[in-house]
């Protein structure tokens, strides 16, 4: 068996970052593996621009974007394996891979993240009623198809989901030629960001239907068309309310779940609310030295937060090789109060915060004038107003040792009135 | 010249902030932004209107068979599918190097077309 002192689970953005922090801070002996045919994870098929605004000052598209890390990652030797599938990480931390040239091997890390990113959801976790027609696909395979194989999913498109991958793949489908008949919202407001909104619908007058779902997919072989239709307040279809939309595909932008199957078969507690591991202010997860990071624990909006999150998992795995990490000491607990959905990490061991720690979290409906408060038991903690507050764009809250000094047990982050 | 004042949403940066916009003489009066890059981005909007195209030309021999390009900088909006017409007559051959241009001067707009990813060639 060959060792390791740090694996690193998935090459994407967060695998990436995880890994060139760990190395600046020490650590030689790092493996990447990657399961795909190269590095780079789903930026290589986001082909848009708008990733790096916060860490390069510039607007990169998503291939670029990984460019800079792999190449980074290259100049400081750090290993890494393509077409090798992780099968298994025990909390031992021995990782069990298996790959078309090498077979089945086993390895031995003293510290291990977890960097496999999300998947999209599917046709079958939302229950489509109707026929089961090809020209049905999840709006990233579509990306892949378009961007990186060079084939087109069809002609006549329609979309369920406002996410940005939804809106982002109607302009794409557009301009390849496509004709793309309108993205149905479930919700009231769209997931995604306005921006998108203006410059992947409203350039191209592509319709957005707020409050619209799909109840019935129609096509023997191919999909012929789907029919739309209003809900109420409880996202149930408003009889008579149907539209019929004759299309040869449909795109499905219906959410991202964090794809956890190692994480649970390594005993980490997982957060039903993010699908993602519970984790301390290093995004260590409960099992001890198995770290995560990136959209494997919470599903970001923008890669240069994952960059962010993704760094501190590295640094931490580090200090956790060199034994440089406080396992003892005061404890607090980050909790949720009014409108914040969750919040991460979710647990704080003090003496590992040296200089500021970002929480990161989101809120559970469309907010104007409000305020975010952060408060141990009667004391606020901070107090910080924000203009503009929605479910689709995550907040953060940067605390300091002096803020958590002042915390006693739990922090609980919440959604208050402006004079409240 | 614009009769009423209109909406606009801001896409300078992921905020979006709604604004609205009248327009006296040369000069366009805006509220409901919350920084100075709105005004900017209204008046750009309403005047000459660009943006950037973000796709994809046919590579031969690559390690994919697309290759990402982008213009370096925003274009007239009213040539984006012009754009994509031109961009789509493009065959390139690997190996390309990222930021290589692709298109120079594209529809005489002074801006270029170039790759955003580095590819090899297809590996044998």
């Amino acid at each position: 068996m060959q060792n390791y002192d740090l694996i690193v689970v998935g090459g994407g953005p967060a695998g990436l970052a995880a890994a060139i922090e760990a190395k600046k801070n020490g650590v030689d002996s790092i493996l990447i593996i990657e399961r795909d045919r190269e590095v780079g994870g789903i930026l290589q098929q986001c082909i848009h621009n708008g990733f790096g605004l916060h860490i390069f000052k510039e607007q990169l598209t998503g291939p670029e974007y990984a460019e800079r890390f792999i190449e980074e990652a290259k100049s400081m030797n750090i290993n890494y394996v393509v077409d090798t599938m992780v099968l298994d990480v025990t909390p031992e931390k021995v990782v069990h891979v298996i790959n078309p040239k090498t077979g089945y091997q086993t390895f031995q890390a003293k510290a291990v993240i977890m960097a496999m990113g999300c998947r999209e959801r599917t046709r079958g976790a939302i229950n489509i009623p109707g026929y089961r027609p090809s020209g049905v696909y999840s709006a990233g395979t579509a990306q892949r198809y378009t961007n990186m194989e060079g084939f087109m999913p069809g002609k006549k498109v329609f979309i369920l989901g406002s996410g940005d991958i939804g809106l982002i793949m109607a302009r794409r489908m557009v301009l390849e030629g496509a004709e793309v008949l309108g993205v149905a919202e479930l919700m009231p407001f769209s997931g995604g960001l306005k921006r998108n909104i203006v410059q992947c619908l409203d350039d191209y007058n592509i319709p957005l239907l707020l409050s619209h779902t799909i109840v019935k997919i129609e096509g023997k072989d191919r999909l012929e068309k789907v029919i739309v239709a209003q809900v109420d307040e409880n996202f149930r279809p408003v009889p008579g309310t149907e539209k019929e939309y004759e299309v040869d595909t449909l795109l499905l932008s219906v959410g991202l779940i964090p794809e956890n199957e190692l994480s649970k078969k390594a005993g980490i507690k997982l957060n039903p609310v993010t699908s993602g591991p519970f984790v301390n202010e290093s995004m260590e997860t409960s099992v001890e030295g198995i770290f995560a990071c990136g959209n494997v624990v919470h599903v970001h909006d923008l890669v240069d937060f994952v960059t962010q999150e993704s760094r501190r998992a590295g640094l931490n795995a580090a200090k956790y090789i060199k034994n440089e990490k406080a396992t003892e000491g005061k404890v607090v607990e980050a909790n949720t109060g009014f409108g914040i959905t969750y919040v991460v990490p979710s647990k704080i061991l003090v003496d590992n915060v040296k200089d500021e720690l970002v929480m990161f979290m989101r809120v559970n409906n469309v907010y104007s004038n409000m305020r975010l408060e952060v408060k141990s038991g009667d004391t606020v903690i901070k107090s910080i107003k924000r203009r503009h507050l929605a479910p689709g764009e995550m907040e953060q809250v940067k605390l300091k040792p002096s803020d958590l000094a002042k915390a006693e047990g739990e922090l609980v982050f919440s959604i208050v009135g402006e004079d409240a | 010249m614009l009769e009423n004042k209109i909406e606009l949403v801001c896409i300078a940066c992921p905020v979006g902030c709604l604004m609205e916009v009248e327009q006296n003489g040369d000069e366009f009066i805006v509220t409901g932004n919350a920084c100075k890059r709105g005004p900017e981005y209204a008046k750009a909007e309403l005047t000459h209107p660009t943006r950037s195209l973000c796709t994809t030309v046919a590579i031969k021999n690559g390690f994919l068979n697309r290759l990402p390009v982008f213009t370096e900088e925003e274009i007239p909006k009213g040539l984006i599918f012009k754009a994509m017409d031109e961009i789509n007559k493009v065959v390139v051959e690997a190996p390309v190097k990222v930021r290589q241009v692709i298109i120079e001067n594209l529809l005489d707009t002074g801006v270029n077309v170039v790759a955003t990813r580095s590819m090899d060639k297809k590996h044998s």
